[in-house]
């Protein structure tokens, strides 16, 4: 029997989850149109790499990977890419994002898919190999999983946690793919533990999931992955409190996991892992729980970017619905309107009623009971935190240690004064981002400035040495003319030349050439005042090139004129 | 007695040298002050504040020649820093001079004729072009200073606001609107 420890704090919210984890999950019908957002991940969104009227397969990339932490988009399905626009995304902003608009054939016809032998391949390819399957962190964060295991050399991973937990009340996704496709996710495992290299695999389910805990330990049967049941405490399923609960480490105070040897990967994650390393499939679907006020709660096998709206009608939402949550209710984001689509974080669709959520009671002032510090899993002091965020003191909530808040929504839990404290966390959080943000941007700005203010001084001295060489030459020279003894300044402007003649000749020519430099050099300069000069001096195959461009723009202008003529609308891209 | 005065003597050489060897070993070059106000500063180096650059403006403070009140691209908020850091009293911004909503230059190609003019008036070389080639902003680098705009002969550079979108946008400061406690009329006949 391993010793498990403790995380401080928790709470034992009432748990929901019986009423969608006992129907086996089931598969929504094909929708007709997919909106896939190309922001799904934490990190940069996607690069559009299909245009407007494409035909494309299920399986087929519509928007590769961006930069260093990001991951592809695929079609959930056959069809044609009909847009490529602004949509509703569920983001708690409510603001439209850049979406792929899917029209579904019906055909659901796959790209060519095929296994792959990730032992046999170097990991750096097979970490590329994740990252455009676009396979992302499926218990919440949407982290993309290639970043987690490209560490750093250095670095080492001794234990892999892979997290069951789930701890969140109301959703039961998990729970439901644990039971029914036990023997994939240990596939999926066997993937991640070649990854990270790790010597222990654990795998840490809540007890409140019994029959979870026995498929998954009958799935591991014969292998070194050990199953743990862990006490049912929210929120065990926090990276950090489940890697505590599991080896006693402490991820430290803005550190990563990786940073004490361990990583950590949700159930659903390795899932699709395997669909993808044994099947070819890269992410393109996933359980989401449907419940709370609707006729039959349950888990549904939904197409990324399928409409919220036919989600929810699988389950056929009750009268007295009244809004709806996405996620749980503890960290889960409130929607009015469905009109979004599934994207790769979605895992729950809470109906909301009167009676199941009842309004939140008015907040009042803090009577500073410390009952929030008492259950916070990060051992945070939530009421300075909350005092702090409200004055907009950002500077003392960092020394708080505000970064290391999870937003779990215990201490909101726990308040006896009600008191949206998770919200102040969010606006405080926010608002640092944005001023490091703008305090770089003044950084480079200043940069950019002092560079510009050095050269232009740089040059303001080349031009006076320039001009102070001139002057010495010709004061060099004009003594040669105005004295009646050339001889010795000549010989000081021309040394090699002893010929008298010669000299008195070059003299003569200098100086009158001096006149003719000044002068080219004065209208030069008005010249320069008002246009500068680098357009002169081009050879030929610059002339070639500018007169190419300038047909290319001519034509381009002609077709613009026509175009307007025709009254087409430009194309969205 | 004399004793006493030669180590008083004594004392008075040693602490002299030392405060004089520090006093050349740890010089410090310009006034600090200055470098602490332009941190603060936003580094837009607009000149509406009146002096020629966010540095200038900032050693004009230092002098006590300027109020802290003229940086509009800074907001209240810089005033606040700047207040805190002198530790002078807040003063709000003059009728008329507050902050503006960000923004970046935009050039209309259509309309630029390539005259370098505002290449030359950018403070943060964020304008890409040369004579007789059509000019373009380097919106990334642009810090909404206005600068090209008077000087542009074809009017062809306009402000555009930056628009709020998902990776701008912040969570709101919460706001929750107090209902009036109604007397209990139970209570009340309890009592």
């Amino acid at each position: 029997m391993r010793t498990l420890y403790r995380f401080h704090g928790g709470i034992h919210p009432e748990e929901h989850k019986l009423e969608s984890s006992e129907a086996p999950a089931r598969r929504a019908p094909l929708p007709k149109k997919l909106i896939l957002p190309l922001h799904q991940h934490i990190g940069n969104g996607a690069k559009v790499a299909v245009q407007v009227g494409d035909k494309v397969l299920k399986g087929q990339m519509l928007a590769s990977a961006q930069g260093m932490i990001s991951a592809a988009i695929h079609a959930p399905t056959s069809g044609s890419v009909t847009a490529i626009a602004q949509h509703p995304v569920p983001h708690p902003s409510g603001l439209d994002g850049l979406c792929i608009h899917l029209e579904s054939d019906g055909e659901d016809r796959w790209i060519e898919r095929a296994a792959l032998d990730f032992r046999a391949m170097p990991k750096p390819e097979l970490l590329d190999r994740l990252r455009d399957a676009g396979i992302v962190g499926l218990g919440g964060a949407t982290f993309p999983t290639h970043v987690k295991y490209g560490l750093p050399s250095g670095q080492r991973i001794d234990t892999l946690v892979i997290n069951g937990a789930e701890c969140e009340p109301w959703i039961t996704t998990d729970d439901r793919l644990m039971r029914e496709h036990a023997d994939g996710i240990v596939r999926g495992i066997e993937v991640l533990r070649h990854l990270s290299g790790a010597g222990e695999v654990l795998v840490g389910i809540e007890d409140n999931k019994p029959q979870a805990i026995t498929a998954m330990r009958a799935a591991c049967a014969g292998s070194d992955i050990e199953v743990v049941a862990v006490p049912t405490l929210y929120p065990s399923g926090g990276e950090k409190q489940l890697i505590r609960i599991l080896t006693g480490k402490e991820v430290p105070s803005g550190g990563r996991p990786t940073n004490i040897g361990v990583a950590c990967n949700n159930v659903a994650t390795a899932y699709a892992i395997h669909r993808f390393v044994d099947h070819g499939e890269p992410m393109i679907s996933r359980l989401v729980t449907v419940t709370g006020n609707v006729r039959t709660p349950m888990n549904v096998e939904v197409l990324i970017g399928t409409p919220l709206t036919e989600v929810v009608e699988c389950a056929e939402a009750l009268p007295g619905t009244t809004g709806y949550i996405l996620g749980g209710p503890m960290m889960g984001l409130e929607v009015d309107d469905l009109h979004l689509p599934a994207v790769k974080s979605t895992n729950c669709i809470i109906a909301k009623s009167a009676q199941l959520f009842p309004p939140p009671p008015p907040a009042m002032p803090c009577i500073r009971c410390t009952r929030c510090a008492q259950v916070c899993p990060a051992d945070l002091q939530p009421q300075e935190l909350h005092w702090f965020s409200k004055a907009k003191n950002f500077g003392k909530t960092q020394e708080y240690h505000l970064f290391d808040c999870i937003e779990c929504g215990a201490c909101a839990y726990v308040c006896p004064s009600h008191i949206p404290l998770v919200q102040y966390f969010r606006f405080a959080k926010s608002e640092i981002w944005q001023r490091e943000h703008e305090q770089q941007a003044a950084e480079i700005a200043r940069e950019r400035h002092e560079f510009r203010m050095f050269r232009q001084e740089r040059e303001k001295q080349e031009k006076a040495e320039r001009l102070a060489q001139k002057e010495k030459a010709a004061q060099a020279a004009k003594p040669a003319v105005a004295t009646p003894l050339p001889v010795a300044a000549a010989a000081n402007a021309d040394p090699d030349d002893t010929l008298q003649m010669r000299v008195d000749a070059d003299i003569a020519r200098a100086n009158m050439q001096l006149r003719i430099d000044a002068a080219a050099a004065r209208a030069k300069e008005q010249a320069a005042a008002a246009q500068p000069k680098n357009i002169d001096a081009l050879t030929p195959q610059q002339q070639a090139e500018i007169a190419e461009i300038e047909a290319r723009r001519a034509k381009l202008r002609e077709i613009a004129s026509d175009a307007g003529a025709d009254d087409e609308p430009p194309k969205q891209i | 007695m004399i004793s006493a005065l030669w180590v008083m003597i004594g004392i008075s050489l040693v602490l002299g040298a030392v405060l004089g060897y520090s006093a050349i070993r740890f010089k410090v070059e310009g006034n600090p002050l200055v470098e602490k106000i332009d941190a603060v500063l936003p580094q837009t180096q607009c000149g509406q504040c009146g002096y020629p650059g966010c540095k200038p403006y900032a050693e004009a403070i230092a002098k006590g020649e300027a109020d802290i009140n003229l940086c509009p691209p800074g907001g209240e908020e810089g005033i606040h820093k700047l207040a805190e850091l002198l530790g002078v009293e807040f003063k709000p911004f003059g009728e008329g001079k507050g902050p503006r909503a960000k923004a970046v230059a935009f050039i209309d190609e259509n309309t630029c004729i390539g005259c370098t003019l505002c290449l030359q008036a950018c403070p943060v070389d964020a304008i890409v072009g040369a004579a007789k080639q059509m000019h373009t902003i380097v919106a990334s680098e642009c810090t909404g200073c206005e600068l090209c705009v008077e000087p542009c002969p074809v009017d062809c550079i306009s402000m555009q606001a930056i628009p709020e979108d998902i990776s701008t946008w912040k969570w709101p400061y919460p706001v929750f609107a107090i209902a009036p406690v109604r007397n209990n009329p139970q209570k009340a006949e309890a009592s």
